[in-house]
């Protein structure tokens, strides 16, 4: 079985183990947690990832800087990437699509979504 | 030379082996074509029995006749097992959502109370109370109230959406919050947003053996957030219980901690 491997970059650490509890369900999937954006650079420039959960609200470096800096290196340019937040607004949602996140998921989330999205981008059965 | 003779033997022998396959191939198709011919000799012999005999030819046909209504009641009775397979299908896909809701349901609480008890520090403790209060609830404004034992009053410790100093002291079981704080109850006002901060939508008290140290005050909630699910209620409990456990505990350890310091320094002076 090909293993996938996913990066969550959330400097909440209840809600990377909320999301790590909904990935773990998932089968063939490794995840690596980052606590910022910064770390998230740093190991998503390292190794491959499948794909990429990130917030948007974090210290050092926020999520939309990582996403536009994924998105404008030739290597990392076409790892899916999902944005979960706690901006629910049409224009936020907009502004992090137009960036280059394929999903945007609001906060308080639902492990289902979250796995169906995972799913879905990941290309599992 | 005897390089070009052993690559012809070879190739001589690589089409001796495809004939002789084909060969057995069309051996067995022979086989099966006279078998199948001997059938259907059969057939017609009992046929042409059965028309020339009308005797014959009316066992011929009650026999098809019983075959059809045995063959009717088989479907009949499997059609009857799909739709009762299928209705077990449906039961068991609903019981599924039903045990995953539950599932994610009980990971959200077992994260919460697994966070609040993973320090002593109240600093950091306070740090992950908002955190769940945002990313598991989703509250936009609000604020952790502590209780100071010396005044009785309900002090702003810790807040998202405002700043501290914007919260009111309240004092214990006085005003809006204060009595409901004093219940040891979770109150819920069927309001969507307040302004006021004398006046929460939901206030959890923070409550150790029902004696209240402090309380959690919902102003608003995330634009996405509508209103508050079974879920959210039983975030609440978690809330009043566990989040109260583990600010007096730090508390607790951070006061002993102080005293052991005390201690050490008197035992070091006198030891010198």
């Amino acid at each position: 079985m090909d293993r996938r491997q996913v990066l969550i970059v959330e400097d909440s650490p209840t809600m990377r183990q909320l999301l790590v509890f909904a990935l773990r369900r998932l089968k063939g999937v490794e995840i690596v947690e980052a606590q910022d954006g910064m770390d998230g650079l740093r190991k998503i420039s390292s190794d491959h990832f499948d794909l990429a959960l990130i917030d948007i609200n974090m210290p050092v470096m926020d999520g939309l800087k990582l996403i536009r800096l994924i998105r404008g290196e030739e290597s990392l340019k076409d790892i899916p990437i999902v944005v979960i937040t706690t901006e629910g607004a049409k224009e936020d949602r907009e502004r992090a699509l137009t960036l280059g996140a394929d999903e945007y998921l609001t906060k308080p989330i639902q492990a289902n979504r979250v796995l169906a999205v995972a799913r879905s981008l990941l290309k599992l059965d | 030379m005897s390089d070009d003779s052993t690559k012809i033997f070879s190739r001589g022998e690589e089409f001796l082996q495809l004939f002789r396959k084909g060969a057995a191939f069309t051996k067995e198709l022979l086989e099966e074509n006279q078998r199948l011919r001997r059938t259907l000799v059969e057939v017609d012999h009992g046929q042409r029995s059965a028309a020339r005999n009308p005797e014959e030819w009316g066992k011929l046909r009650l026999e098809l006749v019983n075959r059809i209504h045995s063959l009717e009641e088989d479907y009949e009775t499997l059609r009857e097992r799909l739709v009762q397979v299928e209705s077990e299908n449906q039961h068991f896909a609903e019981r599924y959502l039903e045990i995953e809701e539950e599932n994610n349901n009980l990971a959200n609480l077992y994260v919460a109370s697994y966070q609040l008890h993973s320090t002593l520090d109240l600093d950091e403790v306070l740090k992950i109370i908002i955190e769940i209060v945002i990313n598991l609830i989703g509250a936009e404004v609000f604020s952790v109230y502590l209780l100071d034992d010396a005044t009785e009053l309900l002090k702003p410790v810790a807040c998202e959406g405002a700043n501290v100093e914007d919260f009111p002291h309240c004092a214990l079981g006085e005003g809006v919050m204060g009595k409901a704080v004093s219940s040891t109850e979770t109150t819920c006002w069927n309001e969507p947003r307040s302004d006021d901060y004398s006046q929460p939508i939901v206030c959890i008290p923070l409550s150790v053996q029902r004696c209240p140290i402090g309380a959690i005050a919902i102003y608003s909630l995330l634009q996405q957030k509508d209103g508050f699910s079974a879920l959210d209620h039983e975030l609440f409990t978690v809330l009043g219980g566990h989040a109260a456990t583990a600010v007096f505990a730090a508390k607790l350890y951070s006061q002993s901690e102080r005293k052991l310091n005390t201690i050490q320094g008197f035992i070091d002076l006198l030891t010198r």
